[in-house]
């Protein structure tokens, strides 16, 4: 009889026997995949840039400075340090292993399903694959389907460059993803809302499907009146506006102190003008909103809030104008939700203490920007709230440190990722313990029948970790010693029961 | 009751008490004295819970707590510091570190086999990391909760306790256990987007080499395998080896049975039993259908069931279905090492893998060629004994890992912290808009080089040292354009 299968279990069933074949396990296979990714992302610039014109009006420049450009620093940092990371990685030991072999093993997982956001659909679908592809996992893509020109380029150009049954591209929409975490995968890494973040958890937990969850949130950016508000309020206009606001980092609100607040308002305007001209709709470098849900969504949330600068929109193309909120509160509907959108409120707080208490109020956010001079404010922030990430007097840059993990921490998300994180996030690190079939002798501690003899050496030899590195050769030797003289003090107490059964093997 | 813990635990951790490392050092050192003083207590609880004798409790479960807190206060300040990290070209100058935090309040659910070191350990991890927590120890362990609960804050209870527990918000779930209770915290913890560490189970499979030393190698797996009557999450759940060697590994067994529990194990009090009548049912039927070679004796007034050894069990017997978790060592005869890893491979990944072989080489490819939680070779258990090593399963057998940093690591948000100065305002030039290709040109190449090299170093400090002193937007392109 024939079983229907659908078209996602198929695709699942695939990668997973291609996975079972071995074939991403020799290093050389998974650096000549991440060569063909790096090919890809260079030979299909135009593809790519073009994808991205038509889902999100970002610029060419744009999209090589925000997508690409990470992209291909992380391929090139999996391909020269993989060796490396994949690794038998010896740990410390102690007195009794201290003749064994031991280490942590990075293994693959098996198959990674990896659901991309809209907003960097490329960087957010394919940072993830490289360190799935350098673990020597297989990984099934699902771009999100409301950048759909993305979409559709990459289940059209990546499987010229990549092995199609171990990474295929799924694309489709709500149907299609609900069918697709009903299969069983061995790691689900979610770029996306902390809604469906929910959703993904709870699928995954019906298989004990462990997840990385990349969610959103509202990130505050808390600005000193003492700092230098004009420095302060580019990196910050900068980082609100790239893609028109729908970045998961941008700075979502700004607090500060009423006196300040018409300078930065001042300074926010000057730069919006400096990087996006009088007219930013017809200027090329400033981008346009996904879609007219969002458009509308946006919109919605400036009711009741009033406009310092900015407010123009159109409909039409999705163009929301960089739009600054004044004396905006708590209560207001632009601080209900995660404004993914060019809409910048601000609120005032009486000073650093408000701040503080605004913040852990709420949800813990991916990212909290701090504007100071002043060394111990920043790090006062930094002990006394919590957050994906802190970033101090600059906007989004962590991004780019992929020595720093990149992730969020309750509502915003779990487990992180870049870099060397990417690697280990979708590994098994095993733990390997060899010993040797000698010195059984030791072991008689251990076995029945117990005695108080027996119990205060395995105290003396088990109590209080050895610190291998400090402890005086000497010492160590004696202890040894200790250890040997023991074993061999259990075959020489009479009628010992561990000593007539060792008599016995002697004879044999 | 339950939101009542919950709630104490909550404004514990949001006064701040728990932050300061003077405060996690003394709750860890009270935890210390806490085992030291109570030993006694605690080895009679669970001689009557599950009839342990008093000296497997300091060695299997007091000594490894005792040690964890030990390291924990050793280490506490080192493990709370900022941790460096590598920077790239732009960030050469700003303070870069991942800062370890608490996460808030922990919710730890132990489990019954080693009430204490399950309960206690993730514990240790959950205090030096700052945290708040909230203790579930299982209920199947009465007389050791009840102790504990006189202890230390605890919430005792059942099946609907802990139910309505996961209906409240954390900020991580440890949980041991089942895998099948593992699906339902981790579904319940979906709900709140709150991390989970799961410390399930599953069948352990040891395989014995025909060419190793098979006596030696019988006495570890046989202290391994019936160590705590079977109830161990990491025992040697079964035994894979080819026919022509069954026979000896049988009589091996059997001796080694002889020496630890002597003619009858009822009579010896280093053998344990089994935790409760359902259990007792549950291998009981296990049993069922199968003549054992060794033992198969039971009392059920005692929950008593001797230590009993299968041998030639089929692969599809129920016995090979689900974890035994009891004092019952089957044998399953395979044809070599490949076909013990076929059989390894068709099955869920374990928590943890034996291998006893004296070829380094064949041993490798063994390790290679599987996957569990952990392995130990010619050995059982003992990668669970050194805090290095991180401790924990994959895919059913679990997610996450703990054991001395590891649990810190574990109950911690690594924080990425990026400190960067008002000033040198000009770096930033080229990826303001409008772009154009010189600007991007030049971002490509400083975004390019995320591991610097003393080289480079020396070049930013020379380009950075003739922006400053010439400071003006010009020369810096003049300089990086020349770069390009």
């Amino acid at each position: 009889s024939f079983v229907h299968m659908s078209r996602e279990q198929l695709i699942v069933q695939r990668a997973r026997k291609s996975f079972q074949t071995g074939k991403t396990k020799p290093l050389e296979f998974r650096v000549h995949q991440l060569k063909n990714l790096l090919r890809f992302i260079t030979e299909k610039r135009r593809n790519i840039a073009d994808a991205v014109k038509k889902d999100l009006g970002k610029s060419e420049h744009g999209t090589e400075l925000f997508e690409t450009l990470g992209l291909e620093g992380e391929i090139n940092l999996a391909i020269e340090n993989l060796m490396e990371w994949a690794a038998p990685r010896p740990v410390e030991k102690n007195l009794l292993t201290i003749s064994d072999e031991v280490y942590i093993q990075p293994e693959p997982l098996g198959l990674v399903l990896i659901i991309g956001a809209w907003n960097y659909p490329w960087a957010v679908t394919l940072q993830p694959l490289v360190g799935a592809i350098a673990a020597g996992n297989a990984a099934i893509i699902k771009p999100s389907e409301v950048s759909s020109y993305s979409a559709k380029a990459m289940e059209e150009l990546l499987p010229l460059y990549l092995d199609k049954d171990l990474y295929p591209v799924v694309t489709g929409g709500v149907l299609e993803t609900q069918e697709l975490l009903k299969q069983k995968f061995d790691h689900i890494f979610y770029t996306g809302s902390s809604a469906v973040g929910r959703l993904v958890m709870e699928a995954a937990s019906h298989h004990l499907t462990p997840v990385t969850l990349e969610l959103g949130g509202k990130s505050p950016c808390y600005i000193d009146k003492n700092c230098d508000i004009t420095v302060a309020c580019r990196r910050i206009t900068w980082g609100k506006f790239v893609n028109c606001g729908q970045t998961c980092i941008a700075p979502d609100y700004i607090l500060c102190e009423p006196s300040i607040q018409s300078t930065v308002v001042e300074e926010i305007r000057k730069c919006i003008k400096e990087f996006y001209t009088d007219n930013p709709k017809s200027f090329e470098d400033y981008g346009r909103i996904i879609n007219q849900r969002h458009f509308k969504r946006i919109m919605a949330l400036m009711d009741g809030s009033t406009v310092a600068l900015g407010g123009d929109s159109d409909e039409s193309q999705c163009y929301i104008e960089p739009t600054v909120l004044k004396d905006v509160t708590s209560e207001s509907k632009v601080m209900r939700e995660e404004i993914f959108g060019p809409l910048l409120p601000i609120i005032t707080v009486s000073g650093v203490d408000e701040a503080i208490q605004f913040i852990n109020e709420r949800e813990k956010p991916l990212v909290v920007y701090v504007f100071s001079h002043e060394k111990k404010l920043i790090k006062r922030v930094i002990a006394e709230t919590s957050s994906g990430a802190l970033l101090a007097n600059d906007c989004l840059v962590h991004f780019t440190v992929s020595a720093l993990p990149f992730g969020g921490v309750g509502n915003s998300g779990m487990g992180c990722y870049h870099g060397r994180h990417t690697f280990d996030q979708l590994s098994h690190l095993r733990s390997c313990l060899i010993k040797q079939l000698k010195m059984e002798g030791v072991n008689s501690m251990r076995y029945p029948p117990h005695t108080a003899k027996k119990m205060s050496w395995a105290r003396f030899f088990l109590l209080k970790q050895v610190n291998m590195g400090r402890l005086r050769r000497t010492v160590l030797l004696a202890m040894l010693a200790g250890l040997a003289a023991f074993a061999v003090q259990v075959t020489s107490v009479p009628n010992s029961p561990n000593k007539s059964y060792i008599r016995q093997l002697n004879w044999r | 009751m339950e939101r009542q813990a919950v709630n104490r635990a909550k404004e514990a951790f949001l006064s701040g008490r728990t932050r300061p490392l003077e405060f996690r050092l003394q709750q860890l050192h009270a935890l210390q004295r806490m085992i030291t003083e109570k030993e006694t207590e605690i080895c009679t609880s669970l001689k009557q819970d599950i009839n342990r004798s008093q000296y497997d409790t300091p060695l299997l479960e007091l000594i490894g707590i005792e040690n964890e807190i030990s390291l924990a206060i050793e280490k506490l300040t080192q493990w709370a510091a900022p941790r460096q990290v590598d920077r790239n070209i732009l960030t050469v100058s700003d303070e870069v570190y991942v800062q370890p935090e608490p996460l808030g309040v922990v919710l730890i659910i132990g489990a019954w086999n080693y009430p204490w070191a399950v309960t206690l350990q993730p514990l240790v991890g959950a205090i030096a990391a700052g945290n708040a927590a909230v203790v579930k120890p299982s209920e199947l362990s009465e007389y050791s909760s009840l102790l504990l609960r006189d202890l230390y804050p605890v919430v005792t209870g059942g099946v609907s306790e802990t139910q309505e527990l996961l209906r409240l918000r954390f900020d991580h779930i440890f949980y041991t256990g089942s895998s099948t209770v593992g699906k339902v915290v981790m579904e319940a913890a979906a709900r709140h987007l709150t991390p989970v560490t799961l410390e399930l189970g599953g069948k352990s499979p040891c395989y014995i080499d025909k060419n190793c030393d098979i006596r030696i190698a019988c006495r570890r797996i046989t202290w391994g395998k019936f160590v705590n009557c079977g109830q161990t999450c990491i025992a040697p759940d079964y035994i894979l080896c080819e026919p022509c060697i069954q026979g000896r590994v049988v009589e091996c067994i059997r001796q080694t049975l002889l020496e630890f529990y002597g003619a009858d194990p009822k009579c010896s009090p280093d053998y344990g039993r089994i935790i409760n009548q359902r259990h007792f049912s549950r291998i009981m039927s296990l049993m069922e259908g199968y003549t054992p070679v060794i033992g198969g004796q039971t009392d059920a007034s005692q929950r008593y069931i001797a230590p009993t050894v299968l041998k030639d069990v089929p692969p599809h017997s129920r016995l090979m279905q689900e974890e035994i978790f009891g004092p019952l060592l089957p044998i399953v005869a395979v044809s070599d090492m490949d076909d013990a890893i076929r059989f390894v491979n068709e099955r869920e990944k374990p928590l943890a893998l034996y291998i006893f072989c004296s070829d380094k080489k064949a041993t490798k490819k063994m390790i290679e060629e599987t996957t569990s939680g952990g392995v130990t070779v010619n050995d059982v258990m003992m990668h669970y004994t050194l805090s290095s090593l991180p401790f924990g399963g994959v895919g059913q057998s679990g997610m996450g890992c703990y054991h001395g940093k590891h649990t810190f690591d574990q109950l911690s948000h690594q924080r990425a912290c990026l400190i960067r100065s008002l000033g040198m305002e000009s770096v930033n030039l080229s990826r303001y808009p409008p772009q154009d290709r010189r600007r991007a040109r030049r971002a490509r190449m400083a975004l390019k080089s995320p591991m610097i090299d003393l080289s480079k170093r020396t070049f930013v400090w020379a380009v950075i040292y003739l922006d400053t002193i010439l400071s003006t937007p010009t020369t810096y392109n003049i300089i990086l354009s020349q770069v390009s």
